[in-house]
């Protein structure tokens, strides 16, 4: 019985022996499997290149409505200073000046900030406080952005009435919109920048430590210009977001277009008024319609000259590690 | 514990007294007493993981950077204790200098790679005093004559040998009393590491140099005093032998010693 068994396992073994003789010929194997593998996963990088692609198209196209408008003038558009739909007055700066300026209190507040955390985080803390605290950071940006609209017109507003007078201060204003949006960020920054000088390798910080450097001249003079091009990047996409944030400005910024460079006043911006906009009573083609459009299209136009200027800078400063 | 932690040499530069050292609960080296003599040439060999790069960077409190490691024992040095709560660590590094295994130039230009120790431990001379420390510096580590007319290209265009004798330069411009070298050449070719070993021999006449190496021939041709460090039962690096180079190669007295330079473990 049992020199059966064995003779049958000797022949099972011969047979597959036989079998890996046989297919391990040279030729070309159909791997279908592995064809269709690549065709989605191409697809799938498809899919958001096609609806970028997709944005500019009816960007554009709506946008060219606009300006074929006999009532629009393209120099007025960039330059004038009165944006009244009503009136046929269609002059982006008032919009334009109240978006750069929430944008640029926002990268006042989240920049230091963002990139004092991350410098704690990566050159500071002990690995068991970072593992804590990032991602507490974290959840930061998990926070809807009408909460932060709301604690912007119900914390921050009061907040700055009650230190700068209430007649300074006024109900809605870019400054509080600014604030908040710049705590929204911070984590954006924070998060980025730490990976972008964590990345550093150590041997550079020990060769600056061996020479007597303490650990903020390590981290401001060797780790940080080392990590330039990414901490750059990450406050690109925070101000991106800045500029492109809707809710926090449409509740707290302000709901009437108004140029003025004083943060306490209340001034809608570009996301804020396409929101007010397109939330109430317009008719598809109307002007007030394909108005929406030409903002949107600026807003574009803002951020991929932002980007295209910040890899400028990025490769002008940054200093290759490797 | 060791009869032998004292050539009959000059004064030394570093006196390391029972000193134990632990990475968390683990003990990676025991009881070591070593006296590093003064201007001269002192080489750490022994097998892997015997605790000989952990010796060399006790000495600068290089350590110090490592989580959870901790020092038991003295340093002494002048006469003062490294590991005292009232000594700044700052201030160890400027007067002990390092060099790593593998070059790390920072990625900066060439000059600003020297200038940079000078600068942020106060330099207060003019800009032409430290053009003058910059040549300086880069004349002690024969790199002046390769470098002089691209003293503000980026360090990183450096071949690995150079940027390695820019490393030593850098070292240098803090105006340290003793530099360590972490097996400095073994990222290099043979040319490269000729120059730095000649290197070594200059700098001997104004600086202590203690260097970690796992090439025994570079131990034996470059190096006044040898260390060997073996790791005992309880896989902690101890200090099995220390003597002038040259006895310790040619008339080891302990077993271990004589089968590991004659190549039968490690």
């Amino acid at each position: 019985m049992a020199k059966q068994l064995n003779m049958q396992a000797t022949r099972r073994l011969v047979g597959t022996n036989k079998q890996a003789t046989r297919t391990r010929s040279l030729a070309k194997r159909p791997r279908r499997g592995e064809r269709v593998i690549h065709g989605i996963l191409f697809l799938c990088g498809l899919v958001s290149i096609l609806t970028t692609v997709g944005i500019v198209l009816v960007l554009g196209n709506e946008a060219l409505l606009f300006f074929r408008d006999e009532r629009v003038n393209l120099l007025e558009f960039v330059s004038g200073t009165v944006w009244q739909p009503q009136i046929g007055e269609f002059g982006i700066l008032p919009l334009l000046n109240a978006t750069l300026l929430t944008s640029l209190i926002a990268l006042l507040v989240a920049l230091p900030l963002g990139l004092g955390a991350a410098i704690y985080l990566s050159e500071y803390a002990s690995p068991r406080v970072r593992s804590i605290l990032k991602p507490i950071l974290e959840v930061l940006a998990g926070v809807p952005t009408v909460v932060y609209g709301f604690f912007a017109l119900t914390f921050m507003t009061p907040l700055l009435q009650r230190l700068l007078g209430q007649d300074t201060v006024e109900f809605q204003n870019t400054a509080a919109a600014g604030i908040v949006m710049g705590l929204m960020i911070v984590p954006i920054i924070s998060s980025m920048s730490e990976d972008a000088l964590s990345a550093v390798p150590l041997a550079l910080r020990e060769g600056a430590y061996g020479l007597g450097a303490t650990r903020f001249e390590v981290a401001t003079r060797i780790v940080l210009p080392a990590a330039l091009s990414g901490i750059v990047a990450a406050t690109i996409v925070g101000v991106s977001r800045a500029i492109g944030e809707t809710m926090i400005v449409a509740i707290a910024a302000g709901g009437r277009p108004f140029l003025t460079a004083n943060p306490f006043k209340a001034a809608e911006t570009m996301t804020g008024h396409i929101a007010r906009i397109s939330g109430g009573d317009i008719s598809y083609g109307s002007i007030d319609y394909t108005s929406v459009y030409a903002i949107g299209l600026t807003l574009f136009v803002l951020t991929l000259a932002l980007n295209i200027l910040s890899q400028r800078i990025v490769r002008r400063f940054r200093e290759v590690y490797e | 514990m060791n009869t032998n932690s004292m050539p009959a040499t000059s004064a030394s530069a570093l006196r390391a007294r029972n000193m134990h050292i632990f990475y968390g609960n683990f003990r990676a080296v025991r009881d070591i007493n070593l006296d590093i003599p003064r201007q001269k040439i002192t080489a750490l060999i022994g097998p892997s993981g015997c605790g000989k790069s952990t010796v060399l960077r006790s000495f600068n409190r290089m350590n110090d950077l490592v989580p959870g490691a901790r020092v038991e024992g003295e340093v002494l040095f002048k006469g003062r204790n490294l590991y005292s709560p009232e000594v700044d660590v700052v201030e160890v590094r400027r007067a002990v200098g390092m060099v790593f295994q593998k070059p790390n130039p920072f990625p900066k230009s060439i000059y600003d790679n020297i200038a940079f120790g000078p600068q942020i431990n106060g330099w207060k001379g003019s800009k032409a005093e430290l053009d003058a420390l910059v040549e300086q510096c880069l004349l002690r580590a024969a790199l002046w004559n390769e470098v002089k007319d691209k003293l503000k290209q980026s360090a990183l265009g450096l071949s690995g040998g150079q940027q390695q004798r820019l490393c030593i330069a850098r070292a240098l411009a803090i105006e340290p009393e003793i530099i360590l070298m972490d097996e400095p050449c073994s990222a290099l070719d043979p040319i490269s590491t000729l120059k730095i070993e000649e290197l070594m021999f200059d700098l001997r006449r104004h600086y202590t140099i203690v260097i970690v190496t796992h090439n025994m021939q570079q131990a034996a041709r470059a190096s006044d005093h040898t260390a060997f460090f073996m790791i005992d039962a309880d896989r902690a690096g101890t200090l099995v032998e220390y003597s002038e180079t040259n006895q310790l190669f040619t008339n080891p007295k302990h077993r271990r010693t004589e089968e590991y330079i004659t190549g039968r473990f490690g």
